[in-house]
Order: C-alpha cells, then structure tokens, then sequence
C-alpha cells in the first residue's frame, strides 16, 4: 500500500460542503471513472458486455444507469462508467476486463471533479450555470453542457439530486460558480 | 414638502409612507409610486436639462419610451446616469438628482446655448469645427462633450453583481397587457409551459391606467384576478420587472430581469439584474402601442406631455401634474384623458381638437379646429396658446397640457430578424409587417388590434394558433370596443422651435434642413440629425421625423421609409452583458494538482491559457528574477530539477488502428514505433505549416498516449476528432483526453534517475540500459501508486516525466523534494524550462507560429513521404523548399555583455537596414547562466550554411542593433550525450 | 441560433465550434498524379454562397460529435443537421 497522501480537486484533505438556504453542494472525490468507447463494428459486444457490468442496459443517448457500478452515456458509443473510490479504485482495470477487444478503456477518475447538489428547489440554481432545458430532463437524465466556459457532465439522479462532473482542474472555478449562483437563486 | 398633486384613488399602498430625496430635497412617496409619479405628485415638474440646447425639460410619459425626465439614480459607485423616473420603482432612501445642468437646475450657465441654436442645428457638428483638423480631438470634441451630454458616470467599478440565466418555455409572452394577460390564461389553462414577462413591476399595462370596465370589473381589478389566477398555474412562470430586449436567431429571446432595481440594498449574494437567454418554440408579443405626439412651436416645456400619460399618472398613481391641465389633440383618445382627470376633479381648462367635429363635452369646453401655436413658462409650462378656426387666438392659464396624436403600435421586436413594419392607412400607423422572427407572433396594439376588446380577443386567438389548441378559445370579458380611426396630424403649420425628439434635440426645422442638405433618405436624417439616436432610440418621435420627411419630399410615408429597430429595446448594463463574468472569473482558471504546494513555496505564476504556471520559485534574499531563474537553471543541470508539466495535453489513442491514425496527423512516421518507446511528433496543418508538436508514447499495440503544447490542447483535440470523424470514419481509433487525470513532473539533471530510484517501486529496473532515452512504462511509485514513466527530455539533460493520479500529484512533488534534499534538489518554474530549451534549441510557442514549416525548423527530413499524412502535399509547394527558405538557428551576442531581443530583425553586417534586406528574424532570447551570455534562436534565410557569419539584429522600434553571430540552435551539448546518460 | 442535434435534439450554437465549409470533407488522394493541385484546390479554394451552405460545426461543449449543418446563409435558416460520419461514409471515406 503506498504512503501518497490523496488531496481533493478544491486542495484540501476533506471534501468541500457550501449549504445556502435549503441546498448543499458537497464536493465529491469518492468516485472512480473509466472511460469506455466501442471498438469499431463491435459496438454491439461492446454494450452487452457494459451493460453485464452494470447490471442495466447500456444507457442510451443522455442517460445513465446501473447500481454499485454504473455507466452514463458521454458520446456516441461512449460512456463513462461510475463507481466508489474505495472499492474500485483501479476501475479501469475492472472494466476492461470485463470488456475486452470489445472497447478501449480509459481511467478518468482524476480528470473529473465532482459536486453533488442536494436539496429544493434546484432548477432555480441550475437555470443560472447552464442552458439545459430542465422541463426535459428528469431521473436517469445525463447532459453534457458548459457552465462558465467550463465544460461538465450534468447528471439528475432525481429532482432534488444533481451530480455536476467537471474537469479537475478547474474546479475552483466551476464551484465558485455553483456556490454563486446557489446564493444568488435560493 | 408635501404631496400637494394627490388625486383619490390609485394603485398606491397610502398606508406606508417612503422617503426619498430629489437634488438634495426631501421628499415622500407611497409604494406603488415611480420616481415619475412621486415627483409630480410633489408638484416637481422640471427635472433635468436638454442635451444640446440645456432647455428645461419634464416628463414626458409614464412609461420605458421616456425622452426627457432621465436622472442620475443613486450615488457613489453606485450612481447610473440617464435612468428613465418613469421606470424607476421607489423604494425608502431612494436618491436621484437631475444631470446635465450647472451650477442647477433652475439655473444652467449652458442655457445660453439655447441662445445660439442657429449655430447648432442638424449637422452642426460636421459644419462647424472641420478646420483646422488639429483643433476636433484636441478642442472643439472635449468642449462639446462637456457641455453637450447626459449624465456623468461615477468613474468608479459597478459594485453590483449580474447574473446570466437560461430559461426554455413553449410560448414566450411580451408584455402583460388586456393581450399578454389574455393569452397567458389561454395558454396556461391549456397547460403549456409560459413564460409571461412584462418591464413594469406591475403586470396588467394599460388596464392600470383606465377606468373603463372589463365584464364586471374594473380594468385593474380584472388584471389583477388575472395574475393571481395565473400565478396559481405550476406551468406560468411570471416574470416582472422584465424587458425583453431582443429577439435572435430560431426562437432564442434576450431578456433583463431587475431582480434588485427595486430594493434599498442588495442582500449579499444577490444580482441586481439578471439577463435571460429564453429558448421558446413559440413567441407572441403583446407589447402594446405608445402614444404619439403632436409638435407645435416650444412643446418642449415640463408640464407638457403625453395625454396618455397623464391619465396613467392620475388612474394609477393617484396624481395629477397639475390643478389646471388642458389637452390638445387629433383622436377620441385625448378626450378619454379629458374626461378621467375631469372625474378626478382635475380642473379641465379646454380640449383643443384639431378636428372641425370634434366630440362636444359639456363638463368642459372643447375647442374644434384649433391649434396649439406657442407656450410659455420658462421653468414649467403656464400658459397655452391656442389658434382657433376663425383665426383669433386663446390663451390658457394651465400648468399641464396633454398631447395626443394617436397610437403608434409597438413593433420593435418583430424588427430584429430584419422584418420591416408595414404601413396600416386606417391607423396612419406602421404595423408588423409579414417577415417575422421564426415563431413570433403579435397580438393586441402592437399588432394594430386598438380596443380592449380587440386586445383580449386577439391575444387568446394569438395564443391558441402559437400553440395549436384546437376549440379551447376562452369567454372574453366584455370590454370597450370603440372603433378606432387615426387621422394623422403631426405638427402644427408654421412651427420651427418645435422638438420632434426632445432627447437629441432635434426640431421640426433641422429635419426640414436635412432634406433640404439633401439627406433625403431616413437612414441618412437618422444620422445627421441624431433624430432617433438617443437612449430612448426615438420611440415617441422617429415616426414624426418620417412624417415631416415625407411632406417635405412630397411623398407617402411608406414610401419615405422607416428606419428599422435593433436590439435591445431599452437600454442594458454593460454589467448584465458580462454576468459573473469579470475579474478572476473573466475565465476558468486551471490549477494543476500541486498548484498549493507552489503557492506554499512562493511561486511566482503566469496564466498560461487558463493554466495558472509556477513561472519561478524565489527564494529569501532574491531580489530579481533573474537570480531565480539562472539559479534553477545551474541547480538542475548541475544536479537535478523538478517541473510540472501536467498543463501539457494528453490524449488517450487506442484502437486496431490507432498507429496508422498517428500516421496520418503526424508527419513522421508511428506504425513501428515499439511498444514501450516514446517518440516525438510533429504535426502539420493541411497547408503544410507546423501546428503543433509532442511526444506519442506507446502503450500496448493499441494503446498510445500522446501530448500536445500546453496552448493547443483543446485545438490539437479537435483536429484529431476532425480526422477520425470526417476523414477516416471507419479506422478504429477512440480518442479522450486524459490531460486532467495525470499530475505529471519532469525530473531533469544528471542526478534525475537516482532521485527517481528512490521513489520508484524497486521491481521496476529504470537504469540506463533496462529504461534508456524515449523509453515508456507503466510503473508504481511510493510503495504500489499506479505511475507512468516516459524517458523524454526537453531540457537536454538526463530526464523523465513521471505521472501519478492527479489527486497524488501534491504529495508526490512533496516526496520528490524531500527525497531530493540530498541531491540538492530544485523545483523550476516555466522561466528556467524555457531557458533550458532555449540552451537546448528545441523549437516552442515562439517558433510553432502557424507560419514555419517543418523545413524551417530543422525537421524537414521528418516529413515522411511514404505516407499519407496532413500536410504533407502542400508543404512540397515550391515557395516552402527553395534554398535560401528561413531555417531556424543559434544567435549570440558577439559582446557578451549585449542583449538579444526577440522580435528583431536580422540584417547583413553592411548595407541598408530595411525589409527589402530583411534576413529573418529572432523568435526567442534567454539569458543562458551556462553560457553567461545572452543567447537566442532565429530564423534566418538559409540559415543552415551561414553558421559563424557576423550580422547585425535590429529593432527600429526600440531603436536596437547589436552585433550578433550565427551559431548552431544546439547551446549546450548538441551531441546528446547528456540525455541518453 | 438552435442547431438539431442529431443525436441530442437542439442545442444552442454556443456550445459548437465552426469550422467551414463541409467540402473540407473531400480531402484529395494523396497519391494521385494531380495532387498538388488539389490538395491547394482543397485546403485555400471555397464557394461563398449567398444561400444554401453545407457547413462543418463541431460539438465541443457537447458530445465531441462532428457535425454537417446545411444552413442559409442569408436567414440562418438550417434545414439539415447530419452526423459528419454519416457524410463522410455516404460520400465515400473510409480508413
């Protein structure tokens, strides 16, 4: 076991938590992220053997999916497959094993930040950081969408649930934008 | 002071009393009140000066189309001049104060101006100061600006935040109006997603200001019942306090939301404006119509104003301008004013009718087919006087007079996407004409539809078309539905001193001048009279302008033309343009992994793109940075150096066909390249120009990782997704970026490797001939942390670049340099790095400049021929190969003790210094603490075969020559001994 | 402007990056005898219509997908949104 000490995208040793009125956005580094895209012509594989991993299917355009491990669609034949830190810490691997010549994996854990926004009413924070239309997108929805010139992955995991993946090192900015704009909205 | 012009009634909460101060006086309102209707109500009716001639002036109307009674609002940093006082919502405290005046307002030195309004007609400007040419910036421009002009600024930075927001909605509608309001229900009863905006804090428009009945209600009332009704629907969202300012291409709307405007203070946090993107399927704009006036001869004077006005000042606010008013108009309208203030028990001293049959009211004398000719009252209006038809004159002792010279609709925004209004006879009014903005559609006044009843009928049937509810047309209130005819009548014969734009101060006189000058066209009056021009971007007078242009013409207004409306509709904060957009948060900032630990050691930074980049590490008793840099530069070739080079890009290649993709972005050729080997790329643009370059290190078959300049990330990236998609759509190859997730540091220095040894987890064997130069891995570090490292060196010395996950990018460049205290080691910044490559020659940002191939640089011979590459055709152009093309080499000053520039120019030792003898040219300099001389690189016409020739590099600018040799780009060990060591 | 995502229905213009004309699809053969001149044909010669474009958008804030956007150049009006890919395949690019 090494000896490296982790630090979160914000800099400090614990995550960041900002609470305003009835919503708290709680800085996220307990996630590992791969990256999967289909090899060519074996997209199909590809998708069986994803949707094995996460014991769903493959989520379809601007949706995610699945339990303990789970999967949001990045692109076309891509997604980003999502879970726990502490247990999945080499992700990558695992996914690639689980997919084989089917797809090229990528580990993202650390070129995301994450921020989890809980709380009533989110929309009125949302509609100030990005131009999703919000009327569309419900449980399972997954956007990909610039906020402040940043460019994030906006995933609602139920009305009062949001998960906004931002690049890592940006993440000052994007959380000066989100603590902004909940203090501005709420 | 009191309230003295209070009327009965309103739409005022009496119960509380606001206090606010005019020009330093105190004085009070109600909530509910405008800055408008508190000051008249307080009997203030003359509020600033006029732009050009600093004639008194008042109000004008009670609504955003306001001319004249423009203040300064606030005071400090706070302070926003040309505020319109019959927009601003009063609030406790609330301090405005009147501009343009010196040393006062009731005496303005620069009234004498008025005086002098012969010199100062249209295009005065152009006429009177051409000569001499010196004298306009230096003179004539700061004296006019000076003395003609609006409010001031404070000079000082906005203090306020603004946010941006986005909002989508089926129906978008524009003004909450009898039409707004009845559209909005339809629409919401029918469960569509609404958006209802309206610019006044109160929703309801002209219904506010009458006293007419809708079913059994009064008007309010029912506007009221209105927008509680809506106001119950989850689907309506109402937004107050909002103009739309402009519609853009397919559906998109602009809109400023003065979510503070109305406040005393902002509470911390909030926005005092906010500026809406709206994305609609559908857009119905009931903006209704502004009231036009007529022009007669000194209509300027405060107590004159819109008839219309009047009446919203007294049915809704209470207030009457003055105990005495008369009215002067063309239409049925007027007389509804006349009537109303009459109710109220305002003393009506006579309706003066331009029409032979004008309506007769006995409670009142009504004047047919007389005329206004002349007003005095050098402050505020007192007297009138009127021509009657049997050619004998009236005077009328009267504070107030209201105008009106029938409605012209509101159009603008049908405008935006180049439609141009249409000519209605009936009205003698421009309605929207066919070419609408995609999805908009308009109802009520603004589309013509004058009546109450019109106005409802049409805003339903507006709103079930916009969104294709079939049967659901709603009852309609009954309402007033006077038939409306408009025969125009825009001034009155004879009159010169008469304003038509009373903002610009543009008269009946000079737009008859610039016909006369011949600029006959609107567009050309426009813009050299300014008619139209000011903040109120002519909304009560463009349409005179054009009616007087086409009398003097002898043409049909349609025929004249119309000038045509642009974004936005009422003036915006360039602070709402910019949102949270300013400052730090003008851009992301990036901050690598070990930004902190930087910042600990006192890093100097340099934004690099968005990259924050330690540019040196000062440490206690330096004073220059040059101390710095020479410091890191010696410690790190001496022993060893550490740099963070995680800003680079990084992009993950894999694929069956990843290598024959690097084939084809890459010049040189990839398809061999070991697995486990590094290589460096060069990569041209179709043109054969160098675009970029990196390293590609190969992973696995396939499986590569390549890097790109810090500055072409994002570009590089989308080149190559360009190529995948576009060219060869069927390789397999999957790209992602990977640049955030690794925090990667250059180790540097012939001590690197027995630095890296002692991190580097022992089962992996990094020697010389186990891990020799270009060679790549994936490795563990510090006891099992997954790592990669690549043996690649930019520095020329013995190097690696080793990368952990991000998160451990901190602690590893904490045990990097404790591990490293025993070899002395040094963290260097981007200062030494360039140095050091500039020691090295290797080519960077200053020689990749989009116009040097690869010839150029040295590395022609990579440009592989063998196979399909981009670039590689047009970098064979002829202009590109000839002998003598720009090749890149070493400068040095023959005195050791002279600088180079970058940017210079290189010129033979003897003969002329100018272009046509222009050698080249020096992209970068660095003082070298190795060589202790200031060094540089440059490209320099076939420059390969004039190693050791004498020239001279120039700079004119800076006045520069300095005597410098041609050396090989290759300072220090040009063999490469260091780095395979 | 609304560009309809093929995939993602309409997303506003900011998130795409322009890059010009979709004739930059068609890249010459490297090996044939004329290449030279049409790889200059290729990468400096372009059609300005005043009309009907085809046009090459990519989705950088978006899905990375490149797209051919077949616009009016005179309205902004766009009738087609396609999947570069697509294009490139149907007009017959391959590896």
């Amino acid at each position: 076991m090494h000896d490296l000490v982790a630090i979160t995208a914000l800099g400090g040793t614990t995550p960041r938590v900002d609470t305003v009125a009835g919503v708290t956005c709680t800085e996220n580094p307990s996630v590992a992220l791969a990256s999967v895209a289909a090899r060519r012509g074996q997209e199909a594989k590809a998708q069986a053997a994803l949707a094995k991993l996460i014991d769903a299917s493959a989520p379809d355009v601007e949706q995610h999916a699945g339990g303990t491990i789970a999967a949001f669609w990045s692109g076309p034949d891509q997604w980003m497959v999502e879970a726990p830190f502490d247990s999945h810490e080499d992700l990558a691997l695992q996914v690639k094993s689980a997919v084989g010549d089917t797809a090229s994996v990528t580990e993202q854990t650390d070129a995301w930040t994450r921020f989890d926004l809980a709380g009533d009413p989110l929309a009125s924070v949302l509609e100030l950081l990005c131009m999703l239309d919000l009327r569309k997108i419900s449980a399972g929805s997954v956007s990909r969408c610039s906020i402040h010139h940043v460019g994030c992955f906006v995933l609602c995991r139920s009305s009062e649930a949001f998960s906004i993946y931002g690049p890592r090192s940006s993440a000052g900015s994007l959380h000066h934008a989100i603590v902004t704009a909940m203090r501005s909205a709420l | 002071m009191t309230q003295n012009n209070r009327l009965s009634g309103g739409q005022i909460d009496r119960d509380t009393t606001l206090n606010f101060r005019f020009d330093n006086r105190s004085f009070t309102a109600h909530p509910g009140d405008t800055l408008a209707s508190a000051l008249l109500a307080n009997d203030v009716r003359l509020i600033g000066r006029s732009f050009k001639y600093h004639r008194p002036r008042g109000l004008l109307t009670a609504g955003s189309e306001e001319p004249n009674g423009i203040v300064e609002l606030r005071t400090g940093a706070r302070k926003e001049p040309n505020t319109r006082a019959t927009t601003i919502e009063m609030f406790d405290g609330l301090e405005a104060s009147s501009q343009n005046r010196w040393p006062s307002l009731k005496f303005d030195a620069l009234g004498v101006n008025d005086l002098f309004s012969n010199f100062l007609s249209a295009g005065f400007y152009y006429k009177t100061f051409m000569w001499p040419a010196a004298f306009w910036e230096k003179v004539y421009e700061p004296i006019i600006r000076r003395a003609a002009g609006l409010g001031s600024l404070s000079a000082e930075a906005d203090p306020d935040e603004y946010d941006k927001g986005f909002r989508h909605c089926d129906l978008l509608i524009i003004g909450a109006g009898p039409s707004g309001l009845m559209a909005a229900l339809t629409a919401g009863r029918a469960g569509a997603d609404v958006i209802l905006a309206d610019e006044d804090f109160q929703f309801g428009g002209r219904l506010n200001s009458e006293t007419f009945s809708l079913g059994e209600q009064n008007a309010s009332d029912w506007a009221t019942q209105a927008v509680a009704e809506l106001s119950t629907m989850p689907n309506v969202r109402l937004m107050p306090r909002t103009t739309v300012i402009g519609a853009f291409d397919h559906g998109i709307y602009g809109a400023v939301e003065r979510t503070g405007d109305h406040l005393p203070t902002l509470p911390a946090g909030k926005p005092r404006q906010i500026l809406w993107r709206i994305y609609t399927k559908k857009a119905l704009l009931c903006a209704g119509a502004t009231e036009r006036p007529i022009v007669f001869e000194n209509n300027d004077r405060p107590g004159i104003m819109m008839a219309s006005a009047l009446r919203t000042y007294a049915n809704r606010f209470a207030v009457t301008t003055a105990p005495r008013v008369a009215i002067f108009t063309n239409n049925d309208d007027g007389h509804r004013t006349a009537a109303d203030l009459h109710a109220k028990g305002v003393h009506i001293c006579a309706v003066i009718d331009v029409r032979e049959d004008a309506p007769v009211n006995y409670d009142y004398e009504v004047l047919s087919g007389a005329r206004v000719i002349d007003t005095k009252g050098r402050l505020g209006l007192t007297f009138v006087e009127v021509a009657l038809p049997d050619g004998s004159t009236r005077t009328l002792d009267c504070g107030a007079l209201g105008v009106s010279g029938g409605w012209n609709p509101n159009v603008h925004l049908t405008c935006h996407q180049r439609g141009r209004p249409v000519w209605n006879e009936a009205l003698a009014a421009f309605v929207p004409g066919s070419n609408l903005p995609v999805g908009l559609s308009v109802a009520g006044a603004a589309n013509g539809q004058m009546s109450t009843h019109g106005a409802l009928q049409s805003g339903a049937e507006g709103a079930v078309a916009a969104l294709d509810l079939k049967g659901v047309l709603p009852d309609l209130p009954e309402a007033e539905d006077a038939p409306i005819a408009q025969k125009p009548f825009w001034y009155v014969e004879g009159c010169k001193r008469a304003w038509v734009d009373q903002q610009n101060d543009v008269t009946v006189k000079d737009v008859k001048l610039s016909y006369q000058e011949g600029f006959k066209s609107v567009e050309h009056l426009k813009r050299y009279t300014t008619l139209g021009m000011a903040t109120d971007q002519g909304k009560t007078s463009n349409i005179t302008g054009l009616a007087i242009m086409a009398e003097v013409a002898g043409k049909s207004i349609p025929e004249t033309g119309t000038t045509i409306f642009r974004p936005p509709y009422t003036p915006v904060p360039i602070g709402a343009f910019a949102g949270r957009m300013k400052g730090q948060e003008f851009h992301p900032t990036r901050l690598t992994p070990s930004h902190h630990w930087a910042k600990e050691r006192g890093a100097v930074f340099v934004e690099a793109g968005n990259w924050l980049r330690a540019q040196w590490f000062p440490l206690p008793g330096e004073t220059h940075w040059r101390e710095s840099v020479d410091r890191e530069v010696r410690q790190t070739r001496a022993s060893v150096g550490v740099c963070d080079c995680t800003t680079l890009g990084k992009i993950d290649v894999q694929g069956t066909d990843a290598a024959e993709f690097l084939n084809r972005v890459y010049a040189n050729a990839f398809a061999k390249l070991a697995v486990g080997k590094t290589r460096y790329g060069l990569m041209l643009r179709e043109d054969g120009m160098v675009m970029d370059d990196g390293t590609a290190a190969r992973l696995a078959e396939d499986h590569f990782v390549v890097t790109t300049t810090t500055a072409n990330a994002v570009g590089v990236y989308r080149h190559m997704e360009f190529v995948r998609q576009c060219l060869f759509p069927d390789m397999d190859v999957q790209l992602i970026s990977t640049t955030e997730s690794w925090a990667q540091y250059a180790v540097a220095g012939p001590n690197s490797r027995k630095l890296l040894q002692k991190i580097v987890d022992p089962e992996f064997d990094i020697s010389n001939e186990a891990f020799p130069f270009m060679a790549c891995s994936n490795i563990t570090v510090c006891g099992g942390l997954r790592a990669r490292l690549f043996r690649i060196s930019f520095s020329g010395e013995l190097a690696f670049e080793i990368a952990v996950p991000a998160r451990y990018g901190d602690a590893l460049m904490r045990r990097l340099m404790a591990e490293g205290e025993e070899f002395d080691v040094v963290p260097y910044g981007t200062e030494a790095l360039g140095v050091m490559r500039i020691e090295k020659g290797h080519a960077a940002g200053n020689e990749l400049n989009g116009t040097t191939t690869a010839l150029n640089l040295g590395m022609g011979k990579m440009v592989s021929k063998k196979k399909d590459s981009i670039g590689s055709v047009l970098s064979e152009r002829e202009a590109l190969v000839e002998p003598d093309v720009l090749r890149l080499v070493g400068i040095k000053p023959v005195s050791p003790d002279e600088k180079i520039t970058p940017g210079g120019h290189l010129m033979n030792i003897a003969g002329p210094v100018d272009a046509a003898n222009d050698q080249g040219y020096a992209t970068s300099a660095a003082y070298s603490p190795i060589l202790n001389s200031s060094i540089g690189l440059a490209l320099l016409k076939d420059g390969a075969n004039r190693m050791g020739e004498k020239m001279r590099l120039v700079s004119p600018l800076t006045d520069l020559t300095v005597e410098v040799e041609i050396v090989s780009a290759h300072f220090v060990d040009p063999e490469g001994e260091r780095l395979r060591a | 402007m609304i560009i309809n995502h093929p995939l993602l229905g309409p997303r506003d213009a900011a998130e795409f990056t322009y890059l010009g004309d979709a004739s930059l699809i068609d890249r010459p053969d490297w090996q044939a005898e004329d290449a030279a001149e049409a790889f200059y044909d290729y990468a400096y010669l372009r059609d300005n219509p005043a009309g009907e474009h085809k046009e090459l958008w990519y989705h950088e804030a978006g899905d990375r997908s490149w797209l051919v956007v077949t616009r009016d150049t005179t309205t902004h009006e766009i009738s087609k949104v396609e999947l570069a890919r697509d294009v490139a395949r149907a007009r017959g690019r391959s590896k």
